[in-house]
């Protein structure tokens, strides 16, 4: 509700645009209670019908949820036993101990799930708001939202099904903001001390935050896209340079860092306007990298945000332009180290830099340069522009890209301090052999850092604690000299949405199971054994024609990596949403248009209706579609909420091992029969589907057993059975390969004779009869009562 | 190397901490009396080679003297059955971790409950968070890790040793369990 000043009691609501007028007195009349309804009735364009749960609270769709629960029971890996969130603490909660405020494990680790997802969903509705009240005054409030022409007709697939709102201009947007805004305020009110104390309604919350972040990220990424004329929906976006070789080290060179792109988009600006294109190189790391090259694809992206401490140390960036999300704390620190000012643009990531912000830019560059002020603030994308390209062109000739990287030299005397204590390999999150590295690397041997640099997440840790201060990452860095300047790649620029053709294309293919599957991999890096899996993962897949879809920083690690004929996987495979295709979206906002797709295809190739209609579209998405979400580094509580918003939908999400410290799983029990019952809608009755998808929160050991179960996780029960075959087949060659031998679970995935493949009909036919299986029915499957046909439409 | 604490170092759980295996004879006296015991063997085990020896050798003398079950992660399958020896199931850590929380779960045989979990080359993160969920979800299981560095979360741990004081350390708890 806004109460509008002077006007008393008139209360204008956005949903429906809603004058509630208390008490009017005027020279020709007198009103009491008087309710209008203007705005968006009178501008309402669509004619489908709203559905039952439009803008939904917080338990609007608990059963929804608890269904899901129900066969996806959360594994609870407690990272701490204790709690210490209120003066009451630490509470010791080991086992079946109890908090001073009553709380149990599986509730205090189910909090803290909500938590991080909270924490997700709000980072992405304020990035929203920010881009979109930015846009709004740099655009105005009617810029039409656009993200693929005629060719996306669906244009918010998130805002359509949970806001019920179909949005055509930029301050469209505001509606479906402050529906987030006020729903992630109630999720953080949950997990106050006192109030949720059941797990399941915990997880129930997780699933609405969840779902709340993929309605803020499709916010962020529709204003941008629309205003900043990104790609829109072009599967042949451009090809973007991508790496730490492909930087041009000669020139003036600015790096931006994070996710929100209108600093970056002034810069580039202010380039073209004073005609300097060529005159400086703009590169950036992280997701303002990706949305950059998505405004100007001659901007070069570094690599994901484990690349930051390596950039920075190497001394090539003369500015450093930091905005929000994911940037390391010690950003300045650093840029002090290599003389490079650091330019702070948001007020979510200060720095503790002086405010600049109305300051002349003659007076901010000038301090800038002579190294007076180590960094700037200042909250004026235009002015971050010129400041910007200004310091770095001034600035460039006398940093002579002064770097902190040791030289070979150097670093074998810096390593000879090196006591052998491994308190260097304790610290890192890889557990990888960093003390014996360096001790080698004092006699002069280079290798074993030099192999380090692969797996190395760039985290510094290992520096933080080494006693002797020896600077360990960089060592790493200078070992691995030859592959830095190696790293000349590419990626696919951002297309953003799957058009509405290619849903058509592919909506049958994929709910029959013949296309086997939509692999999406996505979120950050923090990789168990390095960027490199992540371009096998993707290219293993795509090459089994699954269609493949990338975003962020995986994205990123999919194109670093060339094969035997030269070729990164985006050069290998077509950026369209079709069997075979490896589509990379953009930033993290846009993982909003993968599970926006699964929508789609529902929507628009099922023709099920979207409007408020979240349940009968996630029952339909996760019995049909079948979509897997890959995390394989994933690090972020953006990651955990992107996550929540994919298992709302029915969708399962891989992690890598790391994964394992969100603290839950979401697995099911193929061995529990009762637990994979569903409706057929046909007949009304309860009939076995088998347990598919397996599971919806899965922490994979190894990136072979990701490989596998990936492959089992698109089965769905409605599979046809030439669908089933072919991904049985995918799955039980990766299974041959990677695991060794049959999978063990044959029996329980195969529910027919027509479903074993041609090909291995033999052997399966021996488990199956010494596993005394028997067929059974494929159903139309529901979880949803109300689901079944009437006898009519049957 | 401090003995009893956690490899990584920050990776800190809580008062309840496991006890440490100092001698052979205490993982020998807990496998004995075990009446339902399993193990769980991750990936890490294939790599680990001590003077010749392969880990995973190790382990299959130990499962086969001590007549445990073995369940494999990830791609460790090959390794065992190559050296002519079939692990009780392919299961991956999470989901053995997860039914083990399960008091009503019959284990692999469908006969009973399992009283002792033994885990061996899982990344030790994972091992620690998956070893943490047994801790506080699985009240009537005692756990045992045979790894080389100290598991906080298990019943019972190794101290942080060094490979070939812990290598030592194994083969004397195979060959005791012949006994
Ligand atoms: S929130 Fe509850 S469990 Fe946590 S410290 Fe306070 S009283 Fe203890
Ligand atoms: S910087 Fe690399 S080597 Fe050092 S602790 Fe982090 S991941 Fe390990
Ligand atoms: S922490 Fe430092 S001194 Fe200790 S092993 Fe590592 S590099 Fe050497």
């Amino acid at each position: 509700m806004y109460c509008l000043s002077g006007l008393g009691g008139i209360k204008l609501r956005r949903d429906g645009v809603n004058l509630k007028i208390k008490e009017l007195k005027s020279d020709i009349a007198h009103f009491r209670d008087l309710s209008i309804t203007i705005g968006a009735i009178a501008r309402e364009t669509w004619v489908e019908p709203m559905g039952p749960t439009p803008f939904p609270s917080l338990t609007t769709l608990r059963s929804w949820d608890r269904k899901l629960l129900e066969r996806y029971k959360p594994f609870y890996l407690p990272f701490c036993d204790l709690c210490c969130l209120c003066t009451y603490g630490k509470c010791d909660l080991t086992g079946n101990k109890r908090g001073a405020c009553g709380i149990g494990m599986a509730a205090q680790q189910s909090r803290t799930v909500l938590l991080a997802a909270s924490i997700g969903a709000s980072t992405h509705t304020a990035h929203a708001r920010e881009l979109v009240t930015h846009l709004i005054g740099k655009y105005g409030r009617d810029l039409p939202l656009n993200v693929g022409g005629l060719n996306v007709e669906v244009e918010a697939p998130h805002m359509r099904l949970v806001c019920g709102m179909k949005p055509e201009k930029l301050s469209d947007l505001e509606e479906a903001l402050d529906y987030c805004e006020k729903q992630v305020t109630q999720l953080l009110a949950v997990t106050h001390t006192g109030q949720e104390g059941n797990n399941l309604d915990f997880e129930s919350k997780v699933f609405h935050a969840g779902m709340i972040d993929h309605v803020g990220m499709e916010i962020a990424d529709l204003a941008q896209i629309s205003a900043f004329d990104f790609p829109k929906a072009d599967p042949e976006s451009s090809l973007i340079d991508l790496g730490l070789g492909s930087v041009n080290i000669n020139k003036p060179v600015i790096l931006v860092i994070g996710h929100n792109v209108p600093p970056a988009a002034e810069i580039i600006d202010y380039l073209r306007e004073q005609d300097l294109t060529t005159e400086a190189e703009v590169t950036g790391i992280c997701c303002t990298a990706m949305d950059m090259t998505r405004y100007s694809a001659k901007a070069k992206i570094v690599g994901p945000i484990s690349w930051q401490l390596r950039y920075i140390r190497s001394g090539v960036p003369d500015v450093i332009v930091i905005d929000e999300q994911c940037i390391r704390a010690d950003t300045l620190q650093e840029a002090m180290q290599i003389k490079a000012p650091v330019i702070a643009t948001s007020e979510k990531n200060c720095c503790g830099l002086p405010d600049r912000t109305l300051d002349d830019p003659d007076d901010i560059v000038a301090d800038l340069v002579s190294g007076k002020s180590s960094g700037a603030l200042i909250f004026d994308p235009v002015k971050v522009g010129e400041v910007t390209v200004r310091t770095a062109i001034a600035i460039a000739p006398k940093r002579k890209k002064h770097k902190v990287l040791p030289s070979v030299d150097e670093l074998i005397r810096i390593a000879k301090k090196c006591t052998l204590c491994t308190l260097c390999r304790r610290a890192c999150p890889n557990d990888l052999p960093v003390s014996y590295a360096v001790k080698a690397a004092a006699q002069g041997n280079l290798n074993g850092l030099d192999e380090l640099y692969d797996d190395c997440v760039g985290c510094g840790r290992c520096e933080s604690a080494c006693p002797q201060k020896i600077p360990v990452h960089s060592l790493i860095v200078t070992a691995a000299e030859k592959k830095t300047a190696e790293e000349t790649f590419c990626i696919r620029s951002g297309r953003g949405a799957i058009q509405d053709i290619e849903i058509r294309k592919v909506g049958g293919p994929i709910v029959l199971g013949e296309i086997p599957g939509i692999v999406a991999f996505v979120g950050c890096a923090n990789y168990p054994k390095g960027s490199r899996e992540v371009a096998e993962l993707c290219m293993e897949f795509a090459k089994r024609r699954y269609i493949v879809c990338t975003s962020g920083c995986a994205a990123m690690s999919a194109g670093m990596y060339r094969n035997d004929e030269g070729k990164t996987a985006y050069e290998m495979y077509s950026g369209s949403f079709e069997a075979g295709g490896i589509v990379n979206v953009g930033s993290c906002v846009s993982n909003a248009h993968i599970s926006g797709a699964a929508i789609k295809i529902a929507s628009i190739f099922a023709k099920k209706p979207l409007r408020g209609n979240y349940e009968e579209i996630a029952d339909y998405v996760y019995n049909r579609v079948g979509a897997v979400g890959v995390a394989w580094g994933a690090m972020s509580q953006k990651a955990a909420s992107i996550a929540a918003g994919f298992w709302r939908l029915g969708i399962p999400v891989v992690v890598g091992p790391h994964g394992t410290k969100y603290r839950r799983m979401l697995l099911g029990r193929s061995d529990k029969e009762q637990d994979w019952y569903v409706y057929d809608t046909r007949t009304g009755k309860k009939v076995y589907g088998g347990p598919v998808p397996e599971h919806l929160f899965f922490a994979a050991e190894t990136k072979e057993e990701a490989m596998v179960m990936i492959a089992k996780l698109t089965m769905r029960p409605n599979d046809t059975s030439k669908g089933r075959a072919i991904k049985l087949t995918n799955y039980i060659d990766l299974h041959r390969r990677l695991i060794g031998g049959m999978p063990p679970d044959m029996h329980l995935l195969v529910r027919k004779m027509a479903d074993i493949p041609l090909t291995m009909k033999e052997d399966i036919e021996k488990i199956l009869q010494h596993m005394k299986w028997t067929e059974h029915e494929i159903p139309d499957p529901t979880l949803l009562s109300r689901m079944i046909h009437t006898p009519k439409e049957a | 190397m401090p003995l009893a604490e956690s490899w990584q170092t920050a990776e800190i759980p809580g008062p309840k901490k496991a006890s440490l295996i100092i001698k052979p004879d205490i993982a020998d006296a807990i496998i004995r009396r075990a009446k339902r015991p399993i193990m769980v063997v991750g990936y890490g085990a294939v790599e680990y080679e001590v003077e010749g020896i392969k880990l995973i050798e190790c382990l299959i003398e130990l499962a086969k003297k001590g007549k445990i079950p073995v369940v494999v992660t990830a791609s460790t399958a090959r390794e065992f059955r190559n050296r002519g020896f079939s692990p009780a199931a392919l299961m991956p850590a999470v989901d053995i971790g997860n039914r083990l929380t399960d008091s009503t779960w019959k284990g692999l045989d469908g006969k009973d409950t399992y009283d002792l979990a033994i885990f061996v080359g899982l990344p030790y993160y994972m091992e620690w968070t998956i070893l943490s969920g047994l801790k506080h979800f699985a009240s009537a299981l005692k756990t045992m890790t045979l790894d080389c560095v100290y598991q906080p979360n298990a019943s019972w741990s190794f101290p942080n040793s060094t490979i070939k004081d812990w290598a030592a350390n194994l083969r004397d708890i195979v060959e005791n369990l012949g006994d």
